[in-house]
């Protein structure tokens, strides 16, 4: 009897041994998927455009693994910011040329007067030339960084362009200090007369400064030159603030955030430098007489009643006219 | 020629870094610099997966492309490697590389970058293969001893595979179908422009 329960329970124990081993075979056989639920590449592409997670190092920008958007900055910086600028600065020197050979030189109407009064003095040409001269070696660096591998670098080699572009990015990082500092003197001695008036309305109806045959009224600063301020003011911050974020990189932003601001750099930089071709145009040779306001500081009095009469006519009560008195009514100059 | 690809088989990597450690032994990078990192996604919760990512040495690279001297090239095994020589550090290629690979080292003032260091596929740079110049510059050249990168050849789990990208593409084709799941090959879509059939 014992025996015979004994066996019985071999029995039920084998049973249930096999019971549990089919159990286990039918799981296995249900093809476990442990990747169902798991992140899916191209749905995190699809959804945010990126992949980020979390690493085990210090360089928090490293936790993102894929960000394709470079690929968009890419197309960016090689093909759209080159159109841009090619066009804008191009087209900018095409247009003055064209612009020179119909119009000519303006010419200071009646010739010089001889008498002179001071249109900007020693600080305000001291901040322009210093923000000018920076200008200049900022743009020419920024455009190597865009242009310079198509234009310079064939005729350079790679040995010397490199060393020049290595030379010209220290410039471009050091002189944004000096230009900024000027664009902000700038703001600040210039806003009194630069903010736009009817004045302004009446000069650009009447096709003012150099586009119109006219001499419509003007202050200090006409509505071109209020323009020409305004660019600089507002353009040149863009630049910096832009600028100051690549230079810092990543202190303030993530990788959108830095190509953003390449592209704002960019963009606002090579219409700027379009924007100062035509301000150098009209200041040199666009102008008789344009020059010497911001060379030797003074202009001559018939070159003031021809582009800035009611400046004048201000500085005259105000006796800064040096030279003699003003001359009678309806005195005739000399012609030419 | 072969045609030089990584791939990161997710399911298999355990975030153990060695991969990373290899990398910056044999480079002897220094530090502050990864040429390779291992990233976890949705740590912590059901589903997570980590990849290894280092240069994936694309197709039409675009760090090359946006390189504003030039200082790229790529190698008949389609390395894509630079030159320490002609980079300014200008961080151009950061901007543009899909996979976050160059690094700078911080020199001087402000955010100021150094020579630009990335993976080289183990593969050094334009020096003379095995020279010094080129060690101090890039680290090993490896592929020019005929071996593999090291990160992937040292992976316990065998989930950083490197090697031609045809036959790595089988090696995974295979495993998927063997254990009849796979999360797909990361990073293969945007460096190749192409993905694994599975």
């Amino acid at each position: 009897m014992t025996r015979f329960i004994a066996r019985i329970r071999i029995v039920i124990a084998a049973a249930a041994v096999l019971m549990i081993a089919g159990m286990a075979v039918t799981v296995s056989a249900q093809q476990v998927n442990p990747t169902a639920e798991s992140v899916n590449e191209q749905q995190l592409l699809r959804e945010l455009n990126k992949a980020q997670g979390r690493g085990s190092i210090p360089d928090t920008k490293s936790y993102v693994l894929e960000q394709p958007r470079g690929r968009e900055w890419r197309e960016f910086h090689e093909v759209t910011l080159k159109w841009i600028g090619g066009i804008a600065i191009l087209g900018m020197l095409g247009l003055l040329v064209v612009f020179l050979m119909i119009r000519g030189r303006v010419r200071i109407e009646g010739g010089r007067s001889g008498r002179t009064l001071l249109r900007f003095n020693a600080f305000e040409r001291l901040v322009h030339w210093m923000t000018a001269t920076c200008f200049i070696i900022l743009a020419l660096s920024g455009l190597n960084i865009t242009f310079g591998k198509e234009l310079l670098l064939p005729y350079l080699g790679p040995e010397t362009f490199a060393t020049w572009s290595q030379w010209a990015k220290y410039a471009h990082n050091y002189l944004s200090f000096p230009f900024t500092l000027g664009v902000v003197l700038i703001l600040l001695m210039w806003i009194a007369w630069n903010f736009p008036s009817r004045v302004d309305v009446e000069w650009l109806k009447a096709g003012g400064g150099i586009v119109g045959r006219e001499h419509p009224p003007a202050r200090r600063f006409n509505a071109g030159q209020k323009m020409i301020y305004w660019i600089v003011v507002l353009g040149g911050g863009a630049v910096a603030a832009s600028g100051y974020l690549l230079m810092f990189p990543f202190y303030a932003t993530d990788i959108t955030g830095m190509q953003l601001a390449q592209v704002v750099h960019g963009v606002v930089a090579v219409l700027f430098v379009a924007a100062m071709l035509g301000h150098i145009y009209i200041g040199t040779i666009g102008m008789e007489g344009a020059f010497e306001a911001m060379g030797g500081g003074t202009v001559d009095v018939n070159w003031a009643k021809q582009h800035h009469s009611l400046w004048l006519a201000d500085q005259e009560a105000k006796g800064r006219v040096k030279g003699g008195a003003p001359p009678a009514a309806g005195h005739m100059q000399p012609a030419e | 020629m072969a045609r030089m690809k990584f791939l990161c088989d997710a399911d298999r990597c355990i975030e153990c870094n060695a991969c990373v450690t290899a990398c910056k032994n044999e480079h002897e990078v220094p530090w502050g610099i990864n040429r390779r990192r291992v990233v976890t996604i949705n740590d912590g919760k059901p589903g997570e997966r980590s990849v290894s990512m280092a240069c994936m040495h694309c197709t039409d690279a675009p760090c090359a492309a946006v390189c504003p001297v030039n200082c790229f090239y790529t190698t008949a095994d389609a390395v894509v490697l630079h030159s320490k020589d002609l980079c300014i550090g200008c961080g151009y290629c950061f901007y543009a590389c899909p996979f976050g690979a160059p690094q700078y080292p911080k020199v001087g003032n402000f955010g100021s970058r150094g020579k630009m260091d990335k993976c080289t596929y183990c593969a050094g740079g334009p020096e003379a293969d095995g020279s010094e110049a080129e060690f101090v510059k890039y680290g090993a050249n490896r592929l020019a001893e005929g071996k593999l990168p090291l990160c992937a050849e040292m992976c316990s789990t065998k989930s950083l595979l490197a090697g031609d990208g045809e036959i790595i593409a089988q090696i995974y084709k295979e495993r998927v179908a063997k254990r009849g799941y796979g999360s797909g090959a990361w990073g293969w879509q945007v460096a190749y422009r192409e993905t694994i059939a599975t």
